[in-house]
């Protein structure tokens, strides 16, 4: 008695089981395969044979950090090099935290093991990078690629050896100060250097995502908490904020304040397309953040707020020390999925403000007189949606990583 | 023997009632002032420079044309609104239904057995969901329609009965017949097939036939449809190419395609994987029970688990609807006339910006209000009644 799918070898098994298994199946198989082979053949023929990259590899620059001042390349190279050390650090004591609970994934690895999943994690990231470095001809981006690699290796290194030699509470403090100085600090050199109104390329979209995001929150908590209080009239306005900005599109929020911010506020203190865009970005996220953090402050047990009740604190600090804090940690990744999209969202202020950001640069170098009329859209825009796709794929898989670590969900 | 206790008032100031209403008071008097303020400025900048605050722009004429429609540059701002208003719904409407299917298919496809169709499904919500929108509706209408598609003069028509271009596509469209009698003629098609379905499966309960209740109703809704149309003396117009424009049955404008095709895409990415979450929270035991009744996969699908996963469904499912209600303000940026593209134009043709982005605003937040109203209906309606 021997069966058909029994006898053959574990390829041949594998392919029955996951492909032909019913006439259905293999109807499927066959169509979306061909389609499948098709569709790859024609991208691989585009990408590799017909698409003219040169009009990227020409205005590289000009996507990118768009008209940033020649002479003032260096501020943006110290500002990059800088934040990666920063970002080294904290990713670094969060790593030497994780270690010393013994909860730590990545301790328990060989060197190999520990460099493969990094490259799962994020060698999209390196490689497109690296892809970045091949296409300039000037020696420039490899010098801040390579002050970027070493300031985030060292700051992950000294990362970790901090907490232990931190033994005073004051000096914590201090360091976490320190820590919060740095990026503002960073912003302060960069907006001295080159005033804001000139951001523009992908830097605008990166400066405007990561503002958006960081504004937004100590609004979006506010407004959470008042939408929880037992306070009528703090409630109303709460929900009246949150509701109106969440039925509103973004893209008719940034019109608003690109034709109508001159009558709300005086002329003398209008500013600036960049600024604007800026600020509804972060309007418009604190609704959605306020929902978010919502959510966690109703996924923390009843019993946590009644335990520090007993214990004697002020509703404020039972808030600020015991809720707060349980209700932010289950909702991160829903902020980090806010921050992606928001992310995305930032191609709107080029359409709606005319500012100069990576997407309308994509429509502007198909007008240039080398590139005009040729039909180069397509080239251009399968360059931006790639850098947006990877940042946003990156981004969302390291939140799903996240959701695992933390449990949100699974108890 | 305990000693009395002193008989003291709290000070009002320690007055738990006190301090939150004061407290509330001045939270609402900051935010009050700093309304009250924008507002003052509004009305002195409006008054110094002579702009309207009212809406009396409305009945002014519009003095811009509308691709597409039956309007005419000398009719009032009004219409022109009411125009925008509708092809905010078109284009929602459509989408909404489009995505959906396309979502549940995709979100279905992501948890086939077949590897190839598994991999596919993730493929594409991978790449489509982590795409800003701007970027998939700026290809679809750059990069496909004004590219891909073909001048009018070497359109393509496929079969003869449509005509593909880049000045739109052009559909075969009924004639001869009013709109409101064919929709009387498809709502009895529909009722039709409602009460022979209920029927059949009155019958399957007594008799333990199959009901087959599908292929009766979509028979009948057809044949309906069919007589209907031959009873009423309707005719069928073919679209041609007429010199530089497409003539007879309905033009669907290629602003409109490109917009429509990227929201219907996009959503469809992030409503897969609504879907798929949905159908893995359903109970293994339920998709096994089916089996162990001799369920085919298709009944198992559509009868089993898909009831029970769309009712989990629904609220996540609601959220992206009013994205894309939402998201269709994007066919501004793209020729595509409807809300925000109406209200752009009015306000570049000298109507008051306020007021009139006043307008939009008030009625993508009705909508907005509407569509979470049905939802919340809708959920309540279908949520599990737990015993």
């Amino acid at each position: 008695m021997t069966n058909a799918a029994l006898t053959g070898r574990p390829a041949r098994l594998w392919v029955r089981k996951n492909l032909f298994r019913t006439p259905l199946d293999a109807v499927l198989t066959v169509v979306f395969g061909s389609l499948s082979l098709y569709v790859l053949a024609r991208l691989a023929l585009f990408v590799f044979v017909n698409a003219r990259w040169e009009i990227i590899e020409r205005n590289l620059k000009l996507l990118l950090v768009g008209r940033w001042p020649a002479d003032q390349l260096d501020v943006l190279v110290t500002s990059v090099v800088v934040l990666s050390l920063w970002g080294g650090v904290i990713a670094g004591i969060v790593a030497g935290r994780q270690i010393r609970k013994g909860t730590s994934v990545i301790a328990g690895m060989t060197p190999t093991q520990r460099l493969s999943d990094l490259g799962r994690r994020f060698g999209l990231v390196l490689g497109t990078s690296l892809l970045l470095l091949l296409l300039t001809n000037s020696s420039g981006p490899w010098l801040m690629a390579g002050l970027m690699l070493v300031g985030g290796v060292a700051g992950t290194w000294s990362g970790r050896r901090i907490g232990v030699r931190f033994l005073s509470p004051i000096v914590a403090r201090a360091g976490i100060l320190i820590m919060a100085a740095v990026p503002i600090a960073t912003y302060a050199y960069m907006v001295s250097a080159v005033p804001l109104a000139q951001w523009e390329g992908f830097i605008f979209n990166l400066s405007a995502a990561a503002a958006g995001i960081i504004l937004s929150f100590p609004l979006g908590v506010v407004l959470a908490l008042g939408r929880r209080s037992k306070l009528k009239l703090l409630k109303m306005v709460s929900v009246v904020y949150i509701e109106f900005v969440r039925g509103s599109p973004l893209y008719v929020l940034l019109l608003l304040a690109n034709v109508s911010l001159e009558f709300f506020v005086p002329a003398s203190i209008a500013p600036s397309k960049v600024i604007r865009a800026m600020v509804t970005f972060t309007i418009f996220t604190a609704a959605y953040l306020a929902e978010i953090v919502r959510g966690g402050l109703q996924s923390v047990p009843r019993g946590q707020e009644e335990a520090a009740k007993a214990l004697g604190l002020t509703p404020a600090k039972q808030m600020r020390l015991i809720v707060l804090p349980q209700a932010l940690r289950n909702v991160i990744p829903a902020q980090i999925g806010q921050f992606i999209s928001l992310f995305k969202d930032t191609t709107l202020a080029g359409l709606a403000l005319g500012i100069f950001d990576l997407l309308a640069g994509a429509g502007v170098i198909t007008q240039q007189d080398d590139f005009r009329g040729q039909g180069l859209i397509i080239e251009a825009l399968v360059f931006v949606g790639f850098l947006f796709w990877v940042g946003s794929f990156t981004m969302s898989r390291e939140s799903q990583r996240l959701e695992r670590r933390l449990g949100v969900g699974t108890r | 023997m305990t000693p009395p206790i002193p008989k003291s008032r709290t000070p009002f100031y320690r007055n738990v009632r006190f301090i939150s209403w004061s407290f509330q008071l001045v939270v609402f008097a900051v935010v009050a002032a700093f309304v009250y303020w924008l507002f003052g400025n509004y009305q002195r900048n409006t008054a110094s420079s002579g702009i309207p605050t009212n809406f009396t722009f409305l009945g002014s004429p519009a003095s811009f044309d509308i691709p597409g429609a039956d309007f005419e540059p000398t009719e009032s701002v009004r219409n022109a609104y009411v125009i925008g208003v509708l092809n905010t719904l078109r284009v929602s409407i459509v989408g909404i239904i489009l995505a959906t299917i396309l979502g549940i298919l995709i979100g279905i496809g992501r948890l086939s057995k077949n590897w190839l169709v598994r991999k596919l499904s993730t493929i594409y919500v991978e790449v489509l969901r982590n795409l800003p929108l701007l970027v998939i509706i700026t290809f679809t209408f750059l990069g496909v329609v004004l590219q891909v598609l073909p001048r009018i003069e070497d359109s393509w028509t496929p079969l003869g009965i449509m005509v593909v271009s880049n000045r739109g596509i052009g559909v075969p469209w009924y004639s001869g017949t009013s709109g409101l009698s064919l929709i009387v003629v498809f709502f009895v098609g529909v009722i039709g097939w409602w009460l022979l379905a209920r029927w059949r499966h009155l019958v399957a309960d007594r008799t333990g036939q199959p009901a087959r209740a599908f292929w009766f109703g979509g028979v009948f809704f057809l044949a309906a449809l069919v007589v209907g149309w031959i009873v009423l003396g309707g005719r069928i117009i073919l679209p041609m190419v007429d010199g530089k424009r497409i003539a007879g049955g309905i033009r669907v404008d290629p602003s409109y395609f490109a917009v429509l095709i990227a929201l219907v895409i996009y959503t469809a990415s992030h409503i897969a994987e609504i879907v798929r979450g949905s159908i893995q929270a359903v109970p293994v035991g339920q998709g096994e029970a089916a089996s162990a009744l001799a369920l085919s996969g298709f009944q198992r699908m559509w009868n089993v688990v898909l009831p029970q996963a769309m009712r989990i469904a629904i609220p996540p499912l609601g959220n992206q609807y009013l994205n894309l209600i939402k998201n269709s303000s994007l066919g501004a940026g793209f020729a595509y006339f409807e809300l925000t593209q109406v209200t752009q134009v009015t306000v570049g043709n000298g109507s008051p910006a306020v007021p009139a982005f006043t307008l939009a605003l008030t009625f993508y937040v009705v909508l907005s209000l509407i569509t979470s109203a049905f939802v919340n209906v809708a959920n309540r309606r279908f949520k599990l009644v737990e015993r």
